[in-house]
């Protein structure tokens, strides 16, 4: 029989060594479904970790989309690994993204032609509001009336999608568009434009941001007594009491905090990448964020790494998905496996596994 | 002699890392009480988890009435006459007493008729108890007798008390010690229990010591002083600690018509509570669990905030300020919980020395911790404390009780405060720690500090405190001086028998006459 026991303090190689053998033993698991599929499982796995980075071919168009998915991906979950250290759960962070892309692509259009320099930077203030804005209704609604800010922020979600489907047919829709649903397009409006900041790499303002993000979170969390508070308070709640750490002041940050990254990130992709708002905007950053906060075990850099990885795995999906004509839920299946094997193998820095017989009667 | 009830020859039990139990014998006669002796960890609960068949032994052999004994689950020793009473009830709270008993029965009667058996059995071993009411309304007294009942329902041979009194007003204990002699009276034996000499002195007929899962001796109580088993029991000899001579300064907590509700839901609301200590004096609190003891330290610490005027540090209205104001202006406080209250389980020692400490010893710096100065502090409360660790980056979970105990106490006696609340201070800490710890709070106290010890044990109260006062139900009795109370007054002050008074009425009726 095999026991599990608890070790004293948690274990340092295990906690770095688990998101090696969890890449490792996914790679394993996928290649085997890929065979089952019927495909070459080590061409499936070359296809999907390597292709994206170094085929001849695409590697031109798919590397600078490392960066332009991965940016977004570790600003949201930067400021969702905040909350979960400390037990408040977003998991709206979809909803606080469109939101930040509505609000910021609205101050944008409002200027229209107008340029200036202070354009683009109003429409990142307005992204980080509408996003926090959004956020504030379910901290609010758990600090006065103790209801689930886990409800409350994902119902959030249909609604932002609701609202954003209204704006795209409606108020931000644009005038010379021949009638078609969905706004100007920012990308070609230079005064608000989050244009790639050097050519060929991806890099645009967003992922700046989330690049200061990430260390701003580690220097937060290492060094600074909010970062310890929001610690504390996720792993004993009675003793942030003792400390001095207000619940309220607490979850209200953590909401604002991740509110504002979502919001802003909205706003980079609305006003780069994707260039406008329209009724399909949201591409579910807000959701796979959360994934990927837990795959880089909140820890910042893990989440940067893990934000890579994660943007990785998308593009190279793609690609299997039209070169190798691998289903769609394949790719999904093997993200999943993904995050499946890290949290099991999570198991080991923490407990010690031990073969033991049975209790003799 | 006869053939022993119980006999147990080389019992031996082993977990990862710690053998509880080592070559355990010993026997039971019939009728006779038992004593189970020992500090906590000595190993006496694992030895009676053995007899009820919750734990099965790695080694050794048991024989009941001479037959041999292997209980593989409780139902079976219970079945072979074999009862025990927890120290934690496993009771239904919105149940009622009947309903509770019969959940515990394998095939229960009608509800009616063992309603009728509770009573006639509550009647006869001078238990008074309503099968009717609801176990949620019942004092920690009477839901012991829920348990008793239960078990003496079964007609058992012997049964196993864990601790019964800690939760007990000395009148309380007193009634269960007169039913506990009639049931010996009547040929069930009792195995005892506790590490509260002067009780084993009282009730028990032979004792067996354990210390660190051996038995280390064996003896007569009545023929021993509290003092010569506690040192069998510690293995060391134990020094009172001193107190030094003190004038009281100045008033420095004072505590006027404090009314808070509990912030947990099954919790005691304190009901106009009020108290005024000086510099230097010790104000022990005693009480039995439950009675608004967690609420009194929430309340003081600043966790639960009150009216202004309730609560001053000094003169200065404190109640409407958080821990760390009341910090600031020299109020620090000892929770009982250690691990999830005092401290973070899987944060360090220097996580943890950070917790509580950052506001009186200046860690911070708009907000960013100077850690090296939090080590250097965490080290010091390990050095001056005797905290046995391997080092500062260790987490707190992995600290045996006592260890983090003085860690915790540590960390506020070494913050200077000018007043201290401590709850349960030695609650589950080793003999020496425990020692180490009331000397701490004295030497503390010398130098002027202002200490409230909230404790049920007695014997520590009246070793450290100046003034002695009692939480009932959320009441606190006004202070009385220590020196001089007798501990039946102490009992009467802690809510004399709650309600119990009843009880063996009968039998102090026929004395007299």
């Amino acid at each position: 029989m095999i026991r599990l026991e608890k070790r004293p303090t948690p274990s340092r190689f295990w906690t770095a060594a688990t998101p090696v053998l969890a890449v490792i033993a996914t790679m394993v698991a996928g290649g085997l479904m890929f065979a089952a599929l019927g495909k070459d499982p080590l061409e499936a796995i070359r296809t999907i970790f390597w292709d994206p980075l170094f085929h001849p071919q695409f590697a031109g168009y798919s590397r600078p989309q490392l960066l332009v998915k991965a940016g977004p991906l570790i600003l949201i979950a930067i400021g969702l690994s905040l909350g979960f250290r400390a037990g408040v759960w977003n998991i709206g962070a979809e909803g606080q993204y469109i939101i930040g892309a509505i609000c910021g692509a609205a101050v944008g259009l409002a200027f229209y032609p107008a340029a200036g320099w202070y354009i683009f930077p109003l429409m990142v203030i307005a992204g980080a509001l509408g996003g926090f804005v959004w956020a504030m209704i379910p901290g609010i609604l758990r600090t006065r009336f103790n209801t689930s800010e886990i409800l409350v922020s994902l119902l959030l979600v249909y609604v932002a999608q609701a609202l954003l489907a209204s704006v795209a047919l409606g108020v931000l829709r644009n005038p010379q568009g021949g009638g078609f649903p969905g706004s100007r397009n920012l990308a070609q409006y230079p005064a608000a434009a989050n244009l790639e900041l050097i050519p060929g790499t991806g890099m645009h303002w967003g992922v700046v941001a989330a690049f200061i993000a990430v260390i701003a979170s580690f220097v937060l969390l290492q060094r600074h007594i909010l970062g310890f508070n929001i610690r504390l308070s996720g792993q004993a709640p009675r003793a942030a009491r003792f400390a001095g750490v207000s619940p309220t002041a607490l979850v209200l940050t953590c909401l604002g905090v991740s509110g504002v990254l979502a919001g802003m990130a909205g706003l980079f992709e609305a006003a780069g990448p994707s260039g406008k708002i329209s009724i399909d905007f949201a591409s579910g950053y807000g959701f796979t964020a959360i994934i990927v906060a837990f795959l880089g075990r909140l820890n910042p850099v893990g989440i940067l790494l893990a934000g890579l990885l994660m943007a990785l795995t998308y593009i190279g999906g793609e690609l299997a998905q039209f070169m190798l004509g691998l289903p769609k839920a394949s790719i999904q299946a093997f993200q999943g496996m993904l995050l499946f094997f890290l949290l099991a193998l999570d198991l080991t820095s923490n407990y010690r596994l031990r073969l033991a017989k049975r209790e003799v009667a | 002699m006869t053939v022993p009830l119980l006999k147990i020859e080389g019992l031996t039990k082993a977990y990862p890392g710690v053998v509880a139990n080592s070559d355990v014998s010993f026997a039971i006669q019939p009728g006779e009480v038992h004593a189970l002796l020992g500090e906590n960890g000595a190993g006496k609960s694992t030895l009676v988890k053995m007899i009820y068949g919750l734990v099965r032994p790695d080694a050794g052999r048991m024989a009941l009435r001479g037959v041999p004994y292997h209980p593989a689950k409780p139902s079976e020793a219970r079945n072979q006459g074999v009862a025990m009473v927890f120290q934690h009830f496993s009771l239904f709270e919105a149940l009622n007493v009947a309903e509770n008993v019969a959940l515990g029965m394998e095939n229960p009667p009608p509800m009616k008729q063992l309603a009728e058996r509770i009573r006639a059995v509550s009647q006869e071993y001078g238990l008074p108890l309503d099968p009717g009411r609801l176990v949620g309304d019942l004092s920690a007294g009477e839901r012991q007798r829920v348990e008793i009942i239960r078990c003496l329902l079964q007609d058992p041979k012997l049964l196993i008390m864990d601790e019964p009194t800690s939760v007990l007003t000395p009148q309380e204990v007193g009634i269960l010690f007169q039913t506990l002699r009639q049931l010996s009276g009547e040929g069930t034996a009792i195995l005892y229990i506790s590490h509260k000499l002067e009780e084993i002195r009282t009730l028990c007929d032979e004792a067996t010591i354990l210390r660190r899962g051996r038995v280390v001796a064996t003896c007569t109580p009545r023929d021993r002083t509290a003092r010569e088993m506690a040192e069998l029991m510690v293995g060391q000899v134990l020094t009172p600690p001193a107190k030094a001579p003190k004038t009281p300064g100045p008033v420095a907590l004072e505590v006027r018509d404090l009314s808070v509700a509990s912030p947990n839901p099954f919790g005691t609301a304190l009901k106009s509570v009020s108290f005024s200590l000086r510099r230097g004096e010790v104000l022990g609190i005693a009480g039995v669990a439950g009675n608004g003891q967690d609420e009194l330290l929430l309340a003081l610490s600043g966790e639960v905030t009150s009216p202004p005027q309730a609560v001053q540090i000094d003169g200065a209205p404190v109640g409407h300020l958080g821990p760390n104001a009341r910090r600031a202006l020299g109020l620090v406080a000892a929770p009982e919980e250690r691990l999830g209250h005092a401290a973070a389980p899987d944060m360090s020692l220097t996580e943890n020395a950070l917790l509580s400490a950052h506001v009186r010893k200046g860690f911070l710096r708009r907000g960013f911790i100077d850690w090296a100065a939090v080590e250097r502090f965490a080290k010091d409360v390990i050095t001056a404390f005797d905290v046995r660790t391997p080092g500062t980056d260790v987490a707190a979970r992995a600290l045996s009780g006592g260890n983090l105990q003085k860690f915790v106490i540590g960390r506020e006696i070494l913050q200077n405060p000018s007043v201290i609340v401590v709850n349960q201070p030695t609650w589950g800490v080793d003999a020496a720690a425990a020692a180490a710890i009331r000397q701490a709070l004295l030497d503390l106290a010398a130098k002027g500090t202002a200490v409230v010890a909230i404790s049920q044990d007695l014997d520590e109260l009246l070793e450290i405190a100046d003034s002695f006062a009692a939480l009932n139900e959320g009441r606190l009795t006004p202070p009385r001086p220590a020196q001089g109370l007798t501990v039946d007054q102490i009992g009467l002050m802690m809510g004399g028998a709650h309600g119990m008074d009843v009880a063996h009425r009968h039998e102090e009726a026929g004395a007299s006459a």
